[in-house]
């Protein structure tokens, strides 16, 4: 989508990103000098991201589209840090593919990598505190941050470009069309599958969730031991 | 083994999803959703808008774009792949 954002529109997205990011980087800087044990998680959320969003997977509308793995990132880690991850793998995109683009980096990290992730961690925190199933909440967190991101995308899309007839709303409604509708499936699949990958996280490095406030001791001896009947 | 399956039947399930609606043959093209967002501008601007930038580099061809998305999951497949497989390894000795 290089160049289909308008100014003043991709300088705007540009410039609430870019707070997120700077404050992502000087946490992950945080991270690497004071809680190096926590690092190789960083890095499978990441790897996370690399391979859910390459993946173009076909939906019920009869187009394809990807979902973002970012759900993970900002369950563990906050949406801060998770807004840098995903600008690695937008640019990553953008230089190499021809997918999504420069001009529109920072409409994008905002959508995939703040919007998205700030759903999923409040989604998560709120589930947590009423005390809902620990995997039911992964699938929550994660599955409403990707369609999140696809509905902001929709959004930014329509104050861009704001319909003769109906003005933003209508064209929103139009861009939610194509993007969110299609995302509904897709959404469900990365939450089923975030879901799987955090038991497996549990069962290897479930102290470090403990020390990342992601999830209390008792409930995670819980879950081992329910991960081992 | 219960997240496994249910994990395999969403998978499973959007599959079965996709081959229903290829059977019917409503024309769908399966093309990329961003692309059909550049329809709607076209239908919302009337044709009138272009894009004012062009990508830097695209990929010469469709064969070659796919070997770059493959890359992609496959540097985020090892990455996973190693880190599981070090932990429960360790574990384990």
């Amino acid at each position: 989508m290089e160049g289909f954002l308008p100014h003043p529109w991709w300088e705007v997205w540009y410039v609430l990103s870019l707070p997120v990011v700077v404050y992502g980087i000087y946490r992950i800087n945080q991270l690497a000098k004071e809680r190096r044990e926590t690092l190789p998680l960083l890095a499978l959320a990441g790897a996370f991201i690399f391979v859910l969003s390459s993946l173009k997977l076909p939906s019920v509308t009869g187009s394809c589209s990807h979902p973002t793995g970012a759900g993970m990132g900002a369950i563990l880690f906050g949406p801060a840090i998770t807004a840098v991850l995903c600008l690695i793998v937008l640019v990553y995109q953008a230089l190499f593919l021809a997918h999504g683009g420069i001009t529109t980096l920072g409409a994008n990290v905002f959508s995939m990598g703040i919007a998205g992730p700030a759903v999923a961690y409040l989604v998560y925190r709120g589930c947590t505190r009423s005390k809902m199933n620990f995997y039911v909440s992964i699938f929550f967190a994660a599955a409403l941050a990707d369609l999140a991101t696809y509905l902001v995308t929709s959004l930014q899309l329509a104050l861009a470009f704001p319909s003769a007839t109906g003005g933003v709303l209508e064209s929103f409604g139009a861009f939610g069309t194509v993007f969110a509708l299609t995302q509904v499936p897709l959404a469900i699949v990365e939450g089923v599958v975030t879901a799987l990958i955090f038991k497996y996280i549990i069962q290897v490095k479930g102290d470090v969730m403990v020390r990342l406030k992601v999830i209390d001791e008792k409930r995670l001896g819980k879950l081992k031991e329910m991960i081992s009947a | 083994m219960k997240g496994e399956i249910l994990a395999g039947a969403a998978v499973l399930l959007l599959f079965a999803l996709f081959l229903y609606v290829a059977g019917m043959d409503g024309g769908a093209e399966w093309g990329g959703a961003d692309g059909e967002a550049e329809g709607v501008i076209d239908g919302l601007t009337g044709g009138t808008y272009e894009p004012w930038i062009s990508p830097i580099w695209e990929p010469p061809s469709g064969e070659i774009e796919s070997l770059l998305f493959s890359l992609q999951a496959a540097i985020g497949a090892i990455i996973i792949g190693y880190f599981f497989g070090y932990y429960r390894g360790r574990r384990s000795a």
